[in-house]
């Protein structure tokens, strides 16, 4: 199906996201939609799928215009999409999850539906086993079902939202190779995304935004400096590395430790962390490293073994001794762990520092324009999109603290934010004291850190430092291998 | 917007009350009308029963007092995130706390010391019961409503007892409660009022404490954050649990004055309807304020005009009074409609 935008305009209020986009999609191929965070991919991608209205503009499905549409009649044109998160029910098995929700030929025979669950499985080399809890299954297998049952809804636009994050590189080489079978079907396939690697090695034609508006087009094979000059008004460095320092006295240690929780747990974990250290946690998700930061920030306790924190004994501590020792802790869940619905930028301030609502409106107003915030002191925090909530947690973060755990601190940034959030991460807390991070990108912790741990099943498999670490050997230890 | 015309937002305010008022008057009517009865006969009973006499506005001060105390309690424990279904048995329980106060004190000549200790032992027993409830909750993991309401059973079990046991009247226990407190342990009231001007100042007092305390400090702030996502709160230094159990503190110790102030204050005896649903009526107070604190003095002495007005209905019109009861659930239920239809604009208007 041949997909059209036309002159698609979208203001919320005075924001203007969308000036003007012109995209066409040819049937049968892959293109891709970059552009950095707040360019407009999301809202683009919303209104095709229904989800939001356009201001003004036209759709047309194979030169047919489509009505202002809702979700549920984008869904029935053709139009799916495959989420970041999985749009799933972890309670409900393989096949439930398959079956559920189908509206064009209900037909409730387990049997037959587990065949069809097969044959399309098949069709793209997924091994899933119908009957497994949802659970029980990584993101990738996760992902891969969402697929098939997009697929088995006969979607002929397939969307997908930066599908590899979070997956491994195996989950990724199979996505990929379903990606180009399903395109051979004669479907559309539209990559959001904001990680040139995928884009180049999948698409065959790109699209780039930048600030609501259409900078470029490019046909394959491209070329990437081009490709970052069209997203970004000057192409970003991506090494922020100083001089290594010499470390300086343990600030964080692991004894023995166990504890549950997670997918893996985490079991017999011993280490040590010193001040000046900016350690990077590489894994694939849930292979205990967010237990790892968890334990040390004294939000979990440990099974068996002991952790010392900055000096202290984390036996009977609570995360608020943590604080108060110097330590910090930054979530991956925003909204749900990080920042407070309904609470405005200002609020967070004057509840972070303990201060008034004076006070807290200038550091809100002087953490904006330092961060570059999109928003005001008096905007909630649920209505800043993805990427400024972000860096309000990060703005948030006590300034003199000595131990600072961040699980994916640049979660939802693109390049040019990320890199100077690391700017700013390196000049408060690594002179001074350590950062242990974790990452869902590879390249950023090789980018970033000075020491690496691999995580892989709930236990630490490498702990090497920067220099003497190989690509290949850190992917393959990811993976178990 | 509203944030720069906050003229808007009154009046936003005053149309979402005009609305629901409009609402009920219809239900109500058509509801009079479908058993025979003429709404308007009975909307004048309702008013010339509340606001026709002075000692009719004395009646509905004394309903004011303890519906405001137990609502303006219970935001405290909404802004936390609590559903403190328990109002009403840490109500009985404050009005037990004054009682055996008062009991005790029959003899000792200081009228004025022995009061306020009974109001500060009924406060103190109501928020002990809270935080009986609160405790449960924290750490026997159990939903403060079903504890809440157990406990409520067993505030009542424990007023009878008391009223049927310990307690009873010299010669024969009966339910119109224990012996009545000689007239130096009543509640100062004015010449001619039966409401205490002490009872409706403190409440005052309270009221405006409360909105310094929930708007403008610090712990009102935190409770807040409590509220929207104890999760989060934990990363910012701070003990949701300790919040939660501060907050339902407070709103038991306010029910439990309340109570206090329904023994010594009103019916100068313990009697086994103390808290007369007040509790539950404080609970449909909040929701209709849309859990702010400011329209509920105005609410409750609406509530409380009903209940009394509504007792004149059977003498005059061979009406159950229940019709006060069917009014203020519709208040409720219209005004969740009211509040729904405006959410549901709002969002279509930000897409």
């Amino acid at each position: 199906m041949q997909v059209e935008l036309q002159q698609i305009h979208k203001r919320f209020g005075k924001n203007h996201a969308l000036k003007g986009v012109d995209l066409k999609v040819e049937a049968g191929t892959i293109h891709g939609l970059v552009g950095e965070n707040g360019a407009g991919k999301s809202t683009l991608m919303k209104i095709l799928t229904g989800y939001l209205s356009r201001t003004q503009g036209r759709i047309l499905l194979d030169g047919r215009e489509m009505a202002e549409a809702d979700p549920a009649t984008a869904a029935k044109s053709g139009i799916g999409m495959l989420y970041q998160e999985p749009q799933d029910f972890p309670p409900l098995t393989v096949l439930e999850n398959f079956m559920v929700g189908r509206d064009a030929e209900p037909d409730s025979d387990r049997d037959r539906q587990r065949q069809r669950l097969n044959d399309l499985a098949g069709g793209l080399h997924f091994q899933l086993d119908p009957a497994l809890k949802l659970e029980k299954l990584t993101v990738g297998e996760r992902q891969q079902l969402e697929l098939l049952r997009l697929l088995g809804r006969g979607v002929q636009v397939l969307i997908l939202d930066e599908p590899t994050t979070g997956i491994s590189d195996r989950q990724k080489e199979r996505l990929f190779g379903a990606l180009h079978q399903i395109r051979d079907q004669g479907r559309t396939i539209l990559l959001v995304s904001h990680k040139l690697e995928d884009v180049v090695a999948l698409c065959d034609r790109v699209t780039v935004l930048r600030h609501g508006m259409v900078t470029g087009e490019a046909q394959a094979p491209f070329q990437v400096p081009r490709l970052l000059e069209m997203m970004f008004d000057k192409p970003p460095e991506t090494d922020t590395r100083s001089e290594a320092a010499a470390r300086g006295e343990p600030l964080l240690s692991f004894d023995q430790v166990s504890a549950d929780g997670e997918r893996t747990g985490l079991s017999e974990c011993n280490l040590t962390i010193h001040r000046r250290e900016v350690v990077g946690l590489a894994g694939l998700s849930g292979s205990g490293q967010g237990l790892f930061l968890r334990l040390a920030a004294a939000l979990d306790k440990p099974a068996r073994g002991k952790i010392r924190t900055l000096g202290n004994d984390l036996g009977n501590m609570g995360h608020r001794e943590f604080r108060q020792a110097g330590g910090c802790f930054l979530p991956a869940d925003r909204l749900e762990e990080g920042l407070i619905p309904g609470f405005t930028v200002q609020d967070h301030f004057a509840l972070a520092h303990n201060c008034g609502m004076a006070t807290a409106k200038v550091l809100a107003a002087e953490a904006i324009s330092q961060f570059r915030i999109r928003g005001h002191p008096h905007t909630t925090a649920e209505s800043l999109s993805g990427g400024n909530q972000q860096r309000l947690l990060l703005s948030l973060m006590p300034p003199d603290a000595s131990l600072a755990l961040l699980e994916n601190p640049t979660r939802g940034l693109d390049m040019e934010s990320a890199r100077l959030v690391w700017e700013h991460l390196r000049r408060q807390f690594a002179s001074r004291g350590a950062i242990v991070f974790s990452s869902a990108e590879l390249d950023e912790i090789l980018n970033i850190a000075d020491r690496v741990l691999v995580f892989f099943d709930g236990r630490i498999v490498r702990d090497l430092p920067i220099g003497e670490l190989d690509y290949q050997d850190v992917a393959a230890a990811m993976t178990g291998k | 917007m509203n944030r720069e015309f906050p003229m808007g937002r009154l009046g936003r305010h005053l149309t979402d009350t005009f609305l629901i008022l409009i609402i009920v008057t219809v239900f109500t009517s058509l509801l009079l009308l479908l058993v025979g009865a003429s709404p308007t006969e009975a909307f004048t009973h309702l008013i010339s029963g509340s606001f026709g006499s002075w000692s009719k506005v004395a009646r509905v001060l004394n309903v004011w007092v303890p519906l405001t105390l137990c609502s303006v309690g219970l935001v405290y424990a909404f802004r936390s995130g609590l559903w403190n279904i328990g109002v009403e048995g840490q109500m009985v329980l404050g009005a037990i706390g004054s009682a055996g106060v008062l009991r005790m004190g029959v003899e000792s000549g200081h009228p004025l010391l022995l009061l306020s200790l009974a109001l500060l032992a009924g406060a103190l027993l109501g928020a002990a019961w809270a935080l009986f409830a609160g405790w449960l909750k924290i750490r026997g993991g159990v939903h403060e409503i079903f504890a809440g309401l157990g406990l409520n059973f067993v505030a009542i079990g424990l007023v009878l007892w008391l009223i049927f046991g310990p307690w009873k009247r010299p010669g024969i226990a009966s339910m119109s409660g224990t012996e009545p407190f000689p007239r130096d342990l009543w509640f100062p009231t004015l010449e001619g009022w039966r409401v205490s001007p002490f009872a409706l100042a403190l409440v005052i007092l309270l009221i405006l404490a409360t909105a310094w305390i929930l708007n403008r400090s610090r712990f009102g702030l935190n409770l807040k954050a409590v509220g929207h996502n104890p999760r989060a709160v934990v990363l910012f230094g701070l003990s949701s649990q300790r919040y939660m159990l501060i907050a339902i503190l407070i709103s038991g110790a306010l029910a439990g004055l309340a109570g206090g102030l329904q023994v010594s204050g009103v019916y100068h005896r313990l009697i086994p309807a103390i808290s007369s649903g007040y509790g539950y009526l404080g609970l449909l107070v909040v929701m209709l304020a849309g859990f702010r604190l400011a329209p509920i003095p105005f609410i409750a002495l609406f509530f409380a005009a009903l209940n009394v007005g509504s007792i004149q209905l059977p003498m005059m019109m061979q009406l159950d009074s229940s019709l006060s009861g069917v009014i203020q659930g519709a208040c409720v239920l219209s005004a969740l409609l009211v509040f729904g239809f405006r959410h549901l604009r709002r969002r279509g208007a930000a897409d």
